[in-house]
Formats: structure tokens, sequence, C-alpha cells
């Protein structure tokens, strides 16, 4: 895993684990390595991934078991949760940048809708046997 | 574990350090970052017991430096500290012989991960080799204090990654890594705490990952911020 070197390392962790969840790399219920193998196979600090297991645990993201090892929860209202806070977090930089373009809502809402009725032609012409 | 106090070095009429108060915990990873002559060598001879200072005081794990902390204390000095003519399997009999906390089996195992072989010389070593066996011998010793000097310093890519992983397989909860470099690189994520020196005094020292959130700055960003006018 590359990091950016700008970003807390823990918050990096923390995003790249949830976004395997989401995306169905890592399974509900699945068993994570141990803090030491997860610091060893990413080359980051033991502390550092403490950290990440932590704050996850915290979020109810991950359930850990004394002297049994940390699973990511089966709760699908969680894994729902998390799924919204990433779109969220696009979302946000999204708006930030087109209204750093002068665009008013009604201006983004417009052309979002354009830009993706161009992708779904775009799409269906990809898919048409010629 | 290791507490100094207005410790200070002086070479005749030259300043090396300049009145140092640090406090390192047990359990965490210390860089000591700053450019050369900046103090870190003089720093870590003084904590390994090979240089007095001229005055203030350090203690590790609440003893002088002496004897009994040679014991726990493990240092790498950066320049090559092996007879050449030695070869490695010789070499780990004198440290077996030279150090009771020196854990024989660690060695032998560790060889293999680097590479190393048991009737290769240090004479025939490239650098990379060289510095994947030194360190291989510091952490060897179950020490609670290890002190490593530059260990990536002039290594290929390759080398360095494998000391980073054996540096990050032997960390735990009861030592204390105190590692030196002028150069971030690799080491950007294995550090915990960063204590940056300029001429022989800390100026900034503090937390890594509260440096970039508070910062949004990297600790190799940081360290051009505070050594721009060095």
């Amino acid at each position: 895993m590359e990091f950016d070197a700008r970003v807390p390392i823990y918050l990096q962790i923390i995003d790249k684990i949830q976004r395997d969840i989401i995306l169905g790399r890592l399974k509900e219920g699945e068993k994570l390595p141990s803090v030491r193998l997860m610091a060893l196979d990413l080359k980051v600090n033991v502390n550092t991934v403490q950290r990440v297991y932590q704050e996850l645990e915290r979020e109810g993201v991950i359930i850990t078991q004394r002297g049994i090892g940390s699973f990511i929860t089966e709760d699908e209202e969680i894994i729902k949760k998390i799924r919204q806070q990433m779109a969220d977090e696009l979302l946000k930089n999204f708006l930030e940048g087109m209204k750093g373009l002068g665009m008013s809502f009604a201006d983004i809402v417009k052309c979002l809708k354009d830009y993706i009725s161009e992708e779904e032609k775009k799409d269906a012409a990809n898919k048409r046997p010629d | 574990m290791l507490q100094t106090k207005d410790l200070t070095k002086k070479y005749f009429t030259k300043t090396v350090l300049n009145g140092i108060d640090i406090q390192l915990e047990e359990g965490k990873i210390y860089g000591l970052l700053g450019p050369n002559a900046s103090g870190k060598t003089t720093f870590m001879k003084i904590a390994a017991g090979l240089a007095q200072p001229t005055s203030g005081e350090i203690s590790v794990s609440g003893n002088k430096i002496g004897v009994s902390t040679k014991q726990i204390v493990s240092y790498m000095p950066t320049t090559n500290h092996l007879p050449l003519w030695m070869k490695v399997s010789q070499c780990l009999n004198w440290f077996q012989g030279a150090f009771s906390n020196f854990q024989s089996e660690q060695a032998k195992a560790l060889l293999n991960e680097m590479g190393i072989k048991e009737e290769e010389k240090i004479g025939s070593f490239s650098s990379g080799m060289l510095g994947r066996f030194k360190l291989l011998l510091t952490i060897s010793r179950n020490a609670k204090l290890y002190l490593l000097d530059e260990p990536l310093n002039g290594l290929d890519p390759v080398s360095r990654e494998k000391i980073v992983q054996a540096i990050l397989s032997t960390a735990g909860e009861h030592n204390t890594f105190l590692i030196s470099s002028h150069l971030i690189n690799e080491l950007e994520n294995v550090f915990e705490e960063i204590i940056f020196l300029d001429q022989g005094k800390v100026v900034l020292s503090g937390n890594a990952e509260e440096f970039r959130v508070k910062k949004g700055i990297s600790i190799d960003g940081l360290y051009r911020e505070v050594y721009r006018n060095a």
C-alpha cells in the first residue's frame, strides 16, 4: 500500500479497510490479521495499527474478542453507514470543487445530469454489437 | 525509560550537545533527525556509554550510564565496527561471548532472512550486506533500548526494506528504539515520535501523526521546514 506522507497514516489505513469492506474484499465476520502482522505487512509502526483497530472498534466496524482476534462486523446497518460516509466525503469534495468554479447549486445539478446522460449514451454505444 | 537533563558535551571549545532535555518512553520508536553535525552521533555514544557528557544528567531505566545500562542498551554505530577478517560464524560466537543477552538462535534465523551465509567473510560484504549484518547483530541482543545510528545510510533499496522489516518485527511493548537519520524516506511511517536536533539542541519534537494532523505535512516536509536555514 502506498501512503500519502502528508495525511495521518492511521486515517489512510482506516479508509483502506472500510473500502475493502464496502467492495467485499473483506467479508462480514472475516478475521483481520493481528496488529503486529498488519504493521509488518504495511511497514508502519505497530502503534499506528493499534490506533486503527481502536478507532474501528469504537465505530463498531470491527469487533475484538480478547485472545481470539478482531473480526469485521456482521451488522449491515454499520456497513451501510460506512458507505454513506464515504459517499458524503466524495460529494463534499465534488461540491467544493464545483463551487470553486463559480457554479450555483442549480448549475451543478444540471451539469451532473448532463454528464450522467452522456456517460449513459457512451455505455450504451459500447454495449451495442457492430 | 531514557531521560536526560541539560545534557551537554563539549570538545575543547566546540559545543556539540547544548543542554538536551529528552524523555523516551518504553514501547515507542523515536526518530532522531537532523543534518550532519547536529549532535545525533554524540548523543547516541553518550547513551551507549562510549562517551562522557561534559555536564548534565542521563539515565536509562533509572540508572546512570555504566555497566548495568550497557547490558540493556544495544548500539549500532554508523561506521563499521566489525573486524574485516572475521567470518560471520566467528562474529556470532564473539557476540555470544561478549553479551549475555545475545540470542544466537534468533541471529541465525535472521541470517536466512537477510540472505547472509555463516561462512562469508565480513571483508567480502557489499555495503548493503554489511548494513544488514550490523543491524542483525544489534537487534539479536535482547535489549531494552536500541540505538541505531543511520541504519539506512548509503544502502540499496532491498537492504533498506529488509532492515525496516527487521526493526518493525523487533520493536515491541517492552523495548524502545532511537533511530538517527538525516534522510526520512522509508522510516517516515516507522517513527512514532520525532526529535529534531540542530547544533546540539532539540529544536522540535512530537508525535509524527500529530504533525500530519495539525500541519498536513509529511515528516520529510517538516524536516525541510525545520532546516530551511541550516
